[in-house]
């Protein structure tokens, strides 16, 4: 089982971002969960101050952009 | 073979840019004289009149605004991710009050800022030792400097009132920051915030190609034009309406240098409008042009852009009412003594 978080306050950019990680999920046919930490202090213990940022299996991958589901799919499929 | 699939064919990336930018250029020398044409010779309205200088007005207005905004907005965006607060954080960290206010201020506007950050961005700033009149300095220049307002005064009115903006706008960010960094009002944020200072995580780097960059830049324009456009057109309609039909006297009565409540009056009426920058200043463009006096105007751009209730409420969660109070409290006094300096000094 992958996990894919997603960093950010709830905004519309981060839902936006938890969409296309979604997509992603269905599209590289992965097992994931997707989930959205919203706690700031979580968020700045990652490493990331401009939400919303990504994090695919505990390594963050993306910060301050919103990220094409079909970039998601190509980074999990990477690493797996 | 799945890796290949995923990747989306595109046509080189030089080509599609290229083509772009030539596709601007036209339509930039082209737009004014066609809606003069269409104005007078297709609709067929006389110069001179109300209603046909307000469709003049709207038809130049709207297309020039729109191309101003597609072109800067990706261009500023391309530049902008080269400066993630991630990077600039380090360059803030460790420097006294004074020269912290000052280089915090200038980052402030090459820095994306969205007001959905500013609570990770500012325990990050604390936690790193960034003190804290400089988060502030930041926190006020960073929404109120953006180079969107600038290029799009610059576009519209020329150099000397974008210069007047960021001149502005830069010293309430800094004065506003030294303030609040001699007030001494650490106690005022709240106490999980310091509980994590000196554990800060070394920010994350990550490596963009240019494809990524032009696709995020296009991506973001794409994406706040179409958000903003209502608010645009209503702008430009409202302009038009002032330029067509107010009457010079009625502006300068009401909003005029011997009326001193006018400068509080248009930052009040800033309040509500957050985030809309790109909408009012087609409304500021007309009233300048009607004799509104520039320091009043400056200070109602900058209200609209540095005042904002929604972000207020966000900062909240990092810090108590006291320090919330000073800090409204300092960039509204700042707003207002630059619109009266303006005013007072120039004319």
């Amino acid at each position: 089982m992958r996990t894919i978080e997603v960093l950010g306050s709830g905004c519309a950019n981060c839902r936006r971002l938890e969409a296309n990680a979604r997509e992603a999920v269905a599209t590289a046919g992965v097992e994931a969960e997707v989930i959205h930490v919203t706690d700031p202090r979580e968020i700045v213990s990652r490493g990331v101050m401009s939400t919303p940022g990504l994090v695919i299996d505990g390594e963050v991958v993306s910060a301050g952009r919103i990220p094409s589901a079909g970039d998601i799919a190509l980074w999990l499929t990477e690493r797996s | 073979m799945t890796t290949l699939a995923l990747r989306r064919p595109t046509l080189p990336l030089p080509v599609v840019a290229g083509a772009a930018v030539l596709a601007w250029v036209v339509a930039w020398f082209v737009e004014a004289p066609a809606a003069d044409w269409l104005t007078f010779t297709v609709i067929g309205l006389q110069p001179g009149t109300h209603l046909g200088e307000a469709v003049a007005f709207f038809l130049e207005d709207l297309p020039k605004v729109l191309l101003l905004l597609l072109g800067i907005v990706t261009v500023v965006t391309l530049i902008r991710g080269f400066f993630p607060p991630e990077r600039i954080r380090p360059v803030l960290a460790g420097r006294g009050l004074v020269p912290g206010s000052f280089a915090a201020a200038g980052l402030g506007i090459v820095t994306p800022f969205c007001s959905c950050s500013a609570v990770p961005l500012f325990i990050g700033f604390v936690e790193a030792g960034v003190p804290l009149g400089v988060t502030f300095a930041f926190l006020i220049s960073s929404p109120m400097v953006n180079e969107v307002a600038l290029v799009m005064l610059w576009g519209l009115f020329g150099p000397g009132i974008a210069i007047a903006y960021m001149a502005a706008g830069l010293t309430v960010a800094i004065v506003g920051g030294l303030v609040i960094g001699r007030l001494h009002m650490e106690r005022y944020v709240e106490d999980y915030v310091w509980e994590l200072q000196g554990k800060a995580v070394r920010p994350i780097e990550i490596r963009l190609t240019w494809a990524d960059r032009l696709n995020d830049a296009w991506a973001y324009t794409s994406t706040l034009v179409r958000k903003i456009f209502p608010y645009l057109l209503a702008g430009i309609g409202l302009g038009a309406l002032i330029h067509g039909y107010v009457p010079t006297d009625l502006v300068v009565a009401i909003g005029g240098k011997s009326n001193l409540l006018a400068v509080p009056l248009v930052v009040l009426l800033a309040v509500p409008m957050y985030s809309n920058a790109a909408g009012t200043i087609p409304i500021v463009q007309a009233l300048l042009g009607k004799g509104l006096p520039l320091g009043t105007t400056l200070s109602f751009m900058m209200a609209v852009t540095a005042i904002s209730l929604p972000e207020f409420v966000i900062l909240r969660r990092v810090i108590k009412p006291p320090l919330l109070a000073v800090f409204a409290g300092v960039v509204t006094t700042g707003i207002l003594i630059i619109g009266f300096m303006f005013n007072f000094l120039i004319g």
